[in-house]
């Protein structure tokens, strides 16, 4: 069976996981390393996709700064999301080459994850025809976006556990004016723990896409980036 | 040669895209492979790669449109020296390779692409020392460029008709090529339509085109004088009393090896030290039973075998090899245990351990070791090892700094589990304590990885986290 990576890596700037992801997808492409499953939440921003128009964050950028939320553009499909604090977020580097040259596919998989591990905590959530990501009644629990690159991907998901929802007022998310957002937390009426929630994701994962998932210690001690990144290279 | 660039097909339900953005705009050169076109569909967002190498002459649809899979988006105008290259598609977004390459593709360049089949050059590894040792040591130099890669990119710049016939050689010379660091190119060629013969290429190795280079490939034997190994001063003196035996064969293979290992690899050895409390409750415990079922005593040993397998899937770096500038990562996790023989050392090679459970395990070391000493072993099972296991603890040893079993990257030497006071939360208890070594290739491992690989051999024999028992 194919093996993939996986790690926890708590809480992460955007720039530095968007770089920690690069090195791993130019590994994989380069054939030097393996697959990674990175789950982490990020510092609040606001990223824009390919297909985001800047209307959609409805906000100064000024504002923003001061409320302490970043911008950032990204290479990923779809359009303006928000991540931040409570908020499980998946960056699946895999290479579908070999048994999933399916894109549509990839995302259906992706979602499948998700409305499995959402079952574990008695959350039943579904698709909606059109609409990528994941939905509970007509909210928004997680958004999805990929970008392929030779078949490898990066970027992913982001499930919103305990998220500050309010922070989704700041654009419209995914350009979809009509829908709310939501999270585990509101729907549960209780905190959920990210660790919690990773945990419950990976053998999901594995079931799904059909993985070996190997668990990589992280360091311990302050569970720093640079020797992950070493590790990865 | 005119090659249409198509609009490709990323899924079965996905009938168009969109091209979002061009890298490249039209008069742009173009590599194969490099991406030149980005597009995107719902939610994925791709970069699209060029089939050939050549020259962007024409874009036949802009920017924001959306057409149906398979429309030509755009022309490449291939050169002469690009086409060649073109032959076999990239494993990739591959829909757009329509065009037939023009010529067969003899002149691609084959390093040993890491993940790919090597097909037996690592055995070749093993048996290239004997003929000629390594001329030089050290790791200092620049890295070396070898011989394939420039033949690579000869063909990209679009070489001359005559440089393709002398590079496009067999199999067999590019890979005497690459381990002489010779360029091809530069080689005059006898064979057909002047092509670079086996023959060719060895005379002119013989001729001193081979030259000195630095760093990965100094570990590569090339054709310049070795250097002698002889002691400076005489091994004994007229009139002592000595008497003279020739080495046997293996003693001589076992002395060829450590020195080319000690040769090739940047030794660094590191030491854990574990305590083995719940192994050693796990193994009273069901020492009985496994008897019974298995047939076999259940040693420390398959603990240890297991507890590897564990961390080298976490840490696929040490289950790897260097090939040249190359890291060739291997898929099989086959773990080598040294047995110390009467007569010498031998090291059979548990294949697949990672599919074994620990009772398998156990059996497959037992009987491998059995027959090592009954000289009952095939020579298949003693080779394709990926990782090495010794265990100089059942002399009493405390630990040792193992020298690495090439071409792999590292060893691990077990001590004797013995009983120590240890300090335990702060109190002094007794627990049975081992060392373990780790001797590892510092070109491919950083001391970082090395600790956190042999942390996490530390924490499943800590933890007893053998869960399939028994």
């Amino acid at each position: 069976m194919r093996r993939c990576v996986h790690a926890f890596l708590g809480r992460v700037g955007y720039a530095e996981a968007t770089s920690l992801q690069d090195e791993c997808a130019r590994s994989l492409r380069a054939g030097r390393g393996g697959e990674h499953l990175l789950l982490l939440e990020h510092e609040p921003v606001i990223t824009l996709g390919r297909n985001a128009r800047r209307d959609d964050v409805l906000v100064a950028e000024e504002t923003l700064r001061q409320q302490g939320v970043a911008v950032a553009a990204t290479n990923r499909g779809g359009q303006v999301t928000y991540h931040g604090p409570g908020q499980l977020v998946g960056y699946p580097i895999l290479d579908l080459a070999p048994d999933r040259r399916d894109v549509g596919r990839y995302l259906r998989d992706l979602e499948e994850v998700l409305i499995r591990v959402l079952a574990r905590f008695d959350v039943a959530a579904t698709r909606v025809a059109g609409l990528t990501g994941v939905w509970v009644a007509d909210e928004k629990i997680a958004s999805i976006g990929v970008h392929l690159s030779r078949w490898v991907t990066t970027h992913g998901f982001a499930l919103n556990v305990s998220t500050d929802l309010s922070r989704f007022g700041l654009i419209v998310p995914c350009g979809l004016r009509a829908r709310a957002a939501t999270s585990m937390q509101r729907l549960l009426g209780r905190a959920v723990p990210l660790e919690a929630v990773a945990a419950a994701l990976v053998p999901e994962f594995a079931s799904v896409f059909d993985r070996e998932m190997i668990a990589r210690p992280m360091p311990r001690g302050d569970g720093s980036l640079p020797v992950v990144a070493q590790v990865v290279a | 040669m005119r090659v249409d660039v198509i609009m490709p097909q990323m899924g079965e339900s996905i009938a168009e895209g969109t091209l979002t953005r061009w890298l490249k705009k039209s008069g742009d050169k173009v590599a194969r492979d490099e991406p030149i076109f980005e597009i995107s569909t719902d939610k994925v967002d791709a970069e699209i790669p060029s089939p050939v190498a050549g020259t962007l002459v024409e874009i036949k649809v802009q920017e924001g449109q959306t057409v149906p899979i398979n429309t030509v988006v755009a022309l490449i105008e291939t050169e002469a020296g690009a086409v060649a290259g073109a032959g076999k598609p990239a494993p990739s977004q591959q829909g757009a390779a329509k065009a037939a390459p023009a010529a067969p593709v003899a002149a691609a360049p084959a390093p040993a692409r890491p993940g790919g089949p090597t097909d037996g050059r690592d055995r070749g590894a093993e048996a290239r020392p004997a003929a000629a040792p390594p001329t030089t040591l050290g790791f200092t130099g620049p890295p070396a460029t070898g011989g394939i890669p420039r033949a690579a990119s000869l063909i990209g710049a679009g070489a001359s008709v005559d440089d393709l016939r002398r590079v496009r050689s067999s199999p067999v010379v590019r890979r005497i090529a690459q381990e002489h660091n010779v360029d091809i190119a530069g080689i005059r060629g006898t064979g057909i339509s002047g092509r670079v013969t086996k023959k060719d290429i060895l005379e002119a190795i013989e001729g001193g085109a081979a030259h000195a280079a630095g760093s990965a490939v100094a570990a590569r034997p090339s054709a310049a004088a070795p250097p002698r190994v002889a002691a400076p001063t005489p091994v004994y003196a007229p009139g002592e009393r000595i008497s003279v035996a020739p080495m046997s064969a293996m003693r001589k293979k076992i002395a060829e090896h450590m020195v080319l290992s000690r040769r090739t690899s940047a030794h660094v050895t590191t030491v854990f030290e574990v305590d083995m409390s719940r192994v050693m409750r796990l193994r009273e415990e069901h020492q009985k039973g496994f008897q019974e079922r298995h047939g076999v005593k259940l040693t420390p040993t398959p603990f240890m075998v297991k507890a590897a397998v564990e961390a080298l899937k976490a840490f696929p770096e040490v289950n790897a090899s260097i090939d040249g500038d190359n890291v060739v990562y291997k898929k099989d996790i086959n773990i080598g245990i040294a047995v110390a023989l009467e007569w010498g050392l031998i090291v059979p090679v548990v294949k697949h351990a990672d599919d074994l459970s620990l009772s398998g395990i156990a059996k497959m070391v037992t009987d491998l070791a059995e027959r090592a000493r009954a000289k009952r072993l095939t020579p298949e099972e003693v080779q394709g090892g990926t990782f090495t296991i010794t265990n100089p603890g059942i002399f009493g040893s405390l630990f040792g700094t193992p020298i690495i079993n090439q071409p792999q990257v590292a060893i691990m030497g077990v001590g004797a589990i013995q009983k120590r006071v240890v300090v335990v939360e702060d109190a002094i208890a007794i627990r049975p304590m081992v060392f373990l070594a780790l001797s590892f290739d510092h070109r491919l491992i950083d001391g970082a990885v090395a600790d956190q690989f042999m942390a996490h051999i530390k924490a499943t024999l800590v933890e007893g986290k053998f869960t399939e028992i028994i």
